[in-house]
């Protein structure tokens, strides 16, 4: 081994460099996060949640879409764990389905909005300029638009959707991650650390590169995070208002708008209940995991740790 | 290697009038420019090779401006800094990245002043990687090196910031420093963040590593008593001005200014014979956005009301006037600073604790 040439050493050393800072830093982090009981509580359900909605389809076959006439309004049976919808369909099925929609539209969306905000912020941030300026008056121009009126445009021109919902989630949200992608590099601008490898002469290239882009990955996850739950609840409320996803597609948004008939409300809660339990559920993990992140993932927290 | 000038002939760092003043923008769209802070308002001072020049203040007076100006990290209004000759300011561009080794700060805070995301290793290493000192296969067995210069356990180069203690940390940021073999280093309040058992050790690394590596520095410090043991001359700034500059032994044994009289007085003197009485100073400091004329200190002069308020005071400038061999100091009245005038001001108290904190 010693008589082996300086490149595979130096090879293997810097391997080892890279995998300890990510084994110390995530560890770090990973301890932080599980002293969390909240946050470990919203993961778990969160796992399970995600665990169900994509396994049970495989697992246990279900029909969220084809009506059973005996099963129209029914109340929870042995055939029908959750009962049946107005149009006969099984409510447990579509919850299943309606979640994993949610889902895919909460996570999507969030990748939109977080690549679309982050590559704005970064250009505005790091060149900073007439390039800033620009960009964050476009930012501006986002801002001040309703976000209901720029959904109910952009669903009228694109057409209604998964992919439809998922694009203007996205469109709504961007300018939030932008500004505080500018902010945060603006703010590391000015960090001592930054300022220190300055003087010793590394290129302000590398300096975006190497210190300010990696340190804004923990607020970007945390925004990420809390962006999934809004998300969800903004796809839940499009559905509701008939501009989400296409019938016969489930969706828990569709799902509790069964609830605007006041007999639904009041007598067949089966049906739209189950749907509402679920989005809380999400919504309600998703932020306890946000709260987690944020402890977990502020490198000033570890001040004395 | 070879330098043809005898030693002292051409000092490392020469600063001349330098300026530096902060705009403050207003009017209705905030580009106009109303008024402007006077951080650093004409410094002028050398720095021979291998001394320590300690720089004393109260917060604001503009210490971290002024070093911060020498290191290009803000732009000067005007002056002139010369490193060796070599104009800084003219300096642009890849020779001013390159030259910057040549001088080097260490901050205050040392959780600020440290990467978190970055190991021990990858801190230190950064620069001599970056100005092409080393090769990246060479560049452990540097930074090995540098840990232990600084009294760092060198196993613990994979370690990340938040696994140091305060003083372990401030020893990353003086390695990081030394890591581009500077001859001169800005030393901003680097243990005013330390608990006073940790300050020490970290200025005895200080002080070692100046004797074995020749290093020049600047140390500035709210603190005169810190200053006086690691120090050869020490300068006074107050609102943007250096109003004394002496050897360290003659700064502390005659003041030739009345504002380092008071800062002195209120330095803790563990031995009662010597302890002196304290001039505690009245009033606060007045803005730099717009500084009185005539001499600035006059709105809280201990000397300048005992003798009256004179006025020359309120209308003409003082300028630093020669007191003896390298002693210089900006009072029209340096000679009426006598032990007698002094007793008067003094309150009976001697027990003050740092008037600067
Ligand atoms: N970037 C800036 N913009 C505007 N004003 C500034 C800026 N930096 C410093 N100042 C002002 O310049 C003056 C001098 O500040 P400086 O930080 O140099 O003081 P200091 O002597 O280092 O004080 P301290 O002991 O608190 O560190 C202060 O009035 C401060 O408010
Ligand atoms: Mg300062």
């Amino acid at each position: 081994m010693a008589a082996e040439t300086l490149a595979p050493a130096e090879a293997e050393r810097a391997e080892q460099i890279v995998a300890g800072e990510h084994e110390g830093l995530v560890r770090m982090a990973v301890r932080r996060f599980t002293r969390h009981r909240l946050a470990m509580l919203g993961l778990v359900t969160l796992v399970t949640i995600i665990a169900i909605a994509a396994l049970a389809p495989v697992l246990l076959p279900m029909d969220p879409i084809t009506p059973d006439y005996e099963n129209l309004g029914m109340p929870p049976s042995a055939a029908h764990l959750l009962g049946g919808d107005l149009s006969g369909r099984d409510v447990l099925a579509r919850v299943i389905y309606g979640t994993r929609v949610s889902l895919i539209a909460g996570l999507g969306s969030v990748v939109v909005f977080v690549s679309i905000g982050t590559a704005v912020g970064l250009i505005a941030g790091s060149l900073g300029g007439v390039a800033d300026q620009v960009l964050m008056r476009i930012t501006d121009i986002f801002l001040s638009i309703p976000p209901l009126l720029l959904i109910i445009v952009f669903i009228s021109i694109v057409g209604a959707g998964l992919g439809s919902v998922i694009a203007v989630i996205g469109l709504v949200y961007w300018p939030q991650t932008a500004r505080l992608v500018r902010g945060q590099l603006l703010g590391l601008r000015e960090a001592e650390f930054v300022t220190a490898s300055r003087v010793i002469g590394v290129r302000e290239r590398e300096i975006v590169v190497r210190h300010m882009i990696p340190n804004i990955f923990g607020p970007l996850t945390v925004v990420a995070t809390f962006g999934v739950a809004s998300a969800i609840l903004l796809e839940a409320a499009l559905s509701f208002l008939g501009l989400g996803v296409k019938p016969p597609t489930p969706s828990l948004g569709e799902m509790i708008a069964s609830a605007r008939t006041p007999s639904v409300l009041q007598e067949q809660p089966w049906v739209w209940l189950p749907a509402g339990i679920v989005i809380a559920l999400i919504v309600m993990s998703v932020n306890f995991v946000g709260d987690g992140l944020r402890d977990a993932l502020d490198p000033k927290a570890s001040r004395r740790g | 290697m070879a330098d043809p000038a005898p030693d002292g002939a051409t000092p490392l760092l020469r600063v001349r009038d330098l300026v530096k003043h902060f705009p403050i923008k207003g009017g209705l769209l905030g580009w106009s420019r109303v008024a402007a802070v006077h951080a650093v308002d004409g410094v002028s001072f050398d720095l021979a090779r291998g001394e320590t020049l300690g720089l004393v203040g109260e917060s604001g007076c503009g210490k971290s401006t002024l070093g911060r100006t020498l290191l290009r990290l803000l732009p000067a209004t005007s002056g002139s800094v010369e490193l060796e000759g070599k104009d800084l300011f003219a300096v642009q561009g890849e020779e001013l990245r390159l030259l910057r080794s040549r001088l080097q700060v260490v901050f205050q805070d040392p959780y600020a002043s440290l990467n978190p995301r970055m190991t021990v290793g990858e801190i230190v290493g950064e620069g001599p990687l970056a100005q092409g000192m080393t090769s990246s296969s060479e560049r452990e067995a540097l930074v090995r090196e540098l840990l232990a210069k600084v009294g760092l356990n060198q196993t613990h180069i994979h370690r990340y910031p938040h696994e140091f203690s305060g003083g372990q940390r401030q020893r990353i940021g003086i390695a990081r420093a030394l890591a581009v073999r500077p001859e001169m280093i800005v030393l901003d309040e680097p243990v005013s963040a330390l608990d006073v058992s940790v300050q020490s050790q970290v200025l005895n690394v200080l002080s070692d590593l100046q004797e074995e590596l020749g290093l020049t520095y600047l140390f500035i410090s709210h603190n005169l008593s810190v200053v006086q043991h690691i120090s050869d001359r020490v300068g006074v700034m107050y609102l943007g001005k250096l109003v004394e500059l002496a050897e360290v032994g003659a700064l502390y044994a005659h003041p030739r200014h009345p504002y380092t009289v008071a800062l002195l007085s209120a330095i803790p003197e563990p031995d009662p014979t010597r302890r002196r009485k304290r001039i505690v100073l009245g009033g606060d400091v007045p803005s730099a956005i717009d500084p009185p004329a005539g001499c600035r200190f006059q709105s809280r002069c201990w000397l300048s009301e005992r003798l009256g308020n004179p006025e020359k005071c309120r209308t003409e400038e003082p300028q630093l006037r020669d007191h003896g061999p390298g002693q210089v100091a900006a009072c029209h009245f340096s000679e009426e600073l006598t032990p007698a005038a002094v007793e008067a001001a003094s309150t009976g108290g001697s027990f003050g604790d740092r008037a600067l904190s």
